[in-house]
């Protein structure tokens, strides 16, 4: 799960490290005010999750009450696009306004979890201010890291050695970095956090050193053990889709082609809509049914996949194990009976109770369904039949 | 000749009187897998529906029966502690099926077996299967074919559960047996990976050949193919699934996301290539690709 930097930025003072003095505003008469809180030069930033909003005009520099207003009219009166949001662009709802500082140096602090050696890693960087993954592609010495030990975590020699190899020699000033790197290492253990960055960490010419804008995500699997962190979970930009088929215990993500598939397991649902793909059809979803699905959670992925209209045929394709191919079987000729399938339905059934399964079709014998033998099978009738 | 397990394995089954754990206790047991016992806290004496003794701790059990392999159901809250009960109470192999633990609690865990020498597999996965021996997962028995004398056999390496079973199948129905498949799962802390099930399969004097299907995500199949070009004499056969998967988005598996321009399909495969590896192109023409390696 992703939060907004407005609430990245919470937890971070929470954890004692500065910031710029901020406030989060809905309106334009509270934008308008908090800028006579703040004062001076502010920055503005439309609080959404798709990247690319600078170049969009959402975010802005203003120096005047007047200017807090204009923007703030323009960022909630207009949807964001960008690259990242796509064509339809993405409604504004909250602003940031936060007090600009000038900046002399800009810096990177951020953890991840280094999957190859299943331990935490702290990265820094003198290169702050850019995507780290840039730093990493064109200059990767340039990232210093220290891996946390999985009991013990970040020890305080660690933290200096990272702290000295970004260069700072002022007492006060390491101190406040140090405030920002041990921060962002308790905030990721603390909330089981994926990512959590401070970028960038800057320091300004009277010598202050403070976190301008920051990430986090966090790790879906833990979300029950952090009611606080789920409660900050906004939907405006999920896909509804997406939502929906997360209540049924079902793993959706839209895609842009016209063939929607229906697979239980991950690695086969990706797999399903590779090899679509490689017989020329553009694959309209991910659907993973999981292992232990109900006919009734397998009635409403159809429900889900039918609901786009993009759709123009539908591959299911199951390997029986832990579910069985009967209850695919059953689910179909519910959705069959309840929702009647306008498109063809390519089915390729292997496994777990296959035979019962394909006598339970061969009964219901229901129109516009199209069985196949096998996975190349399959993807050919439903690549031919859209 | 098989890896890690065999018809001597003696297993217990941590969760076994949930439906899960109930459930696929008892296809092990028909698989005829060396099921000993269970262990669910608080019914401790009692039997199982299979007529398996329940002990409230893996120490217990361990005492008991002798086991020295575990499969583990325990809800994703718990899931990381049981596996370290096991590990602890000096169980060798741990089988973890437990889909959706928090990450950290698997770093730790990991730590914790590995200083005691403990074996893992999983989570999120399917389990592991020595066809004709020992079964210790959820995948489908009958898909897979044990070896007979003078037929060819391979070992399977998967990150995926249902691909693998389209693997095992398209293998079983060309006639080529295996020694070993193990599905290490889905999340990005896990167990046993790729480099270290390679080394095992290639000392493993009846595998011929290595299947190791991987996805989106990570770094372990580039990391696979310089360990393959280094250290693995015998052919393998790879699939990368999620070629068409876009950037940023988690798909189904935690581990399977392409996140700051690393983890994506084009990538691992071009690095197996370049390690001599033949890829398959299509999920349907991995059992294909695979025979054609052995033929060489």
């Amino acid at each position: 799960m992703r939060i907004h930097e407005y609430q990245a930025r919470s937890l971070l003072t929470q954890a004692g490290v500065p910031v710029p003095a901020s406030e989060v505003v809905t309106t334009i008469d509270d934008a308008a005010s908090a800028y006579r809180k703040i004062g001076g030069q502010v920055v503005i930033k439309a609080q959404v999750f798709a990247g690319g909003r600078g170049k969009a005009g959402f975010v802005k520099l203003c120096n005047s009450e007047n200017e807090v207003k204009a923007a703030a009219q323009f960022m909630l009166t207009n949807r964001m696009v960008s690259k990242q949001s796509g064509p339809d662009g993405i409604p504004v709802k909250k602003l940031l306004i936060a007090s600009a500082v000038d900046i002399e140096s800009e810096y990177y602090v951020g953890m991840v979890i280094d999957r190859s050696r299943n331990v935490p890693v702290m990265m820094v960087s003198r290169e702050g201010g850019v995507e780290i993954e840039e730093v990493a592609a064109r200059n990767p010495r340039a990232i210093v890291k220290e891996w946390l030990h999985p009991h013990l975590g970040l020890q305080p020699f660690q933290v200096a050695k990272l702290i000295k190899s970004l260069g700072f020699t002022d007492k006060t000033q390491m101190r406040d970095a140090r405030i920002a790197l041990l921060g962002i290492a308790d905030i990721f253990l603390k909330y089981d956090c994926s990512l959590a960055e401070i970028n960038p960490l800057v320091r300004t010419p009277d010598g202050r050193v403070m976190a301008i804008d920051a990430k986090m995500t966090f790790d879906d699997n833990a979300l029950f053990r952090h009611k606080d962190i789920a409660a900050m979970f906004d939907p405006t930009e999920e896909n509804p889709l997406e939502i929906r088929a997360k209540q049924h215990d079902l793993s959706y993500i839209a895609l842009n082609g016209n063939i929607g598939c229906l697979v239980n397991g991950a690695g086969l649902a990706m797999s399903t809509m590779d090899i679509i793909k490689l017989h020329g059809g553009e694959p309209a979803n991910f659907l993973d049914v999981g292992g232990s699905v109900t006919p009734e959670n397998a009635v409403e992925a159809f429900r889900i996949i039918l609901t786009d209209p993009k759709v123009k045929g539908i591959l299911v394709n199951i390997f029986g194990g832990i579910a069985k191919c009967d209850v695919i079987a059953e689910a179909l000729i519910t959705a069959a009976k309840q929702i009647g399938f306008k498109v063809p339905v390519v089915v390729r059934l292997e496994g777990t109770n296959v035979e019962k399964a394909r006598q339970m079709l061969k009964e219901a014998d229901i129109k516009q369904l199209v069985t196949a033998t096998e996975l190349t099978d399959a993807a050919q009738k439903v690549c031919a039949a859209v | 000749m098989s890896i890690l397990v065999d018809r001597n394995t003696k297993v217990i089954c941590q969760g076994i009187t949930g439906s899960a754990g109930a459930f696929h206790t008892a296809q092990c047991l028909a698989y005829g897998t060396k099921m000993v016992g269970g262990v669910t806290p608080g019914k401790g004496g009692q039997k199982s529906e299979h007529g398996l003794p329940i002990f409230d701790t893996v120490h217990e059990a361990v005492a008991a029966t002798g086991a020295n392999a575990t499969l583990i159901f325990v809800p994703p809250t718990f899931a990381a502690d049981a596996a370290m009960e096991a590990s602890d109470a000096g169980i060798r192999l741990v089988v973890l099926i437990t889909e959706g633990i928090p990450t950290l609690d698997m770093v730790k865990a990991r730590k914790f077996l590995d200083d005691r020498g403990t074996k893992l597999i999983g989570p999120n996965c399917p389990g592991i299967i020595s066809p004709g021996q020992c079964k210790i997962g959820i995948m489908p028995g009958y898909i897979h074919k044990p070896k007979s004398n003078g037929e060819r056999a391979v070992g399977i390496i998967s990150r995926s559960g249902t691909l693998t079973y389209e693997a095992v199948w398209q293998c079983t129905t060309r006639g080529i047996a295996q020694t070993t498949c193990v599905g290490i799962g889905g999340d990005p802390v896990k167990g046993l990976n790729f480099i270290e099930l390679l080394q095992l399969f290639q000392d493993d004097p009846e595998t011929e050949a290595v299947i190791m299907i991987g996805e989106i995500g990570g770094t372990d199949e580039e990391n696979a193919a310089r360990f393959i070009k280094d250290h693995v004499t015998k052919p393998v056969t790879a699939f990368i699934a999620g070629r068409t998967a876009p950037p940023g988005k988690r798909m189904g598996h935690a581990g399977a996301i392409i996140s700051g321009g690393t983890g994506d399909a084009a990538s691992k495969i071009a690095a197996l290539k370049e390690a001599g590896i033949a890829v398959a192109d299509s999920p349907a023409s991995i059992g294909e690709t695979l025979a054609k390696c052995l033929k060489r």
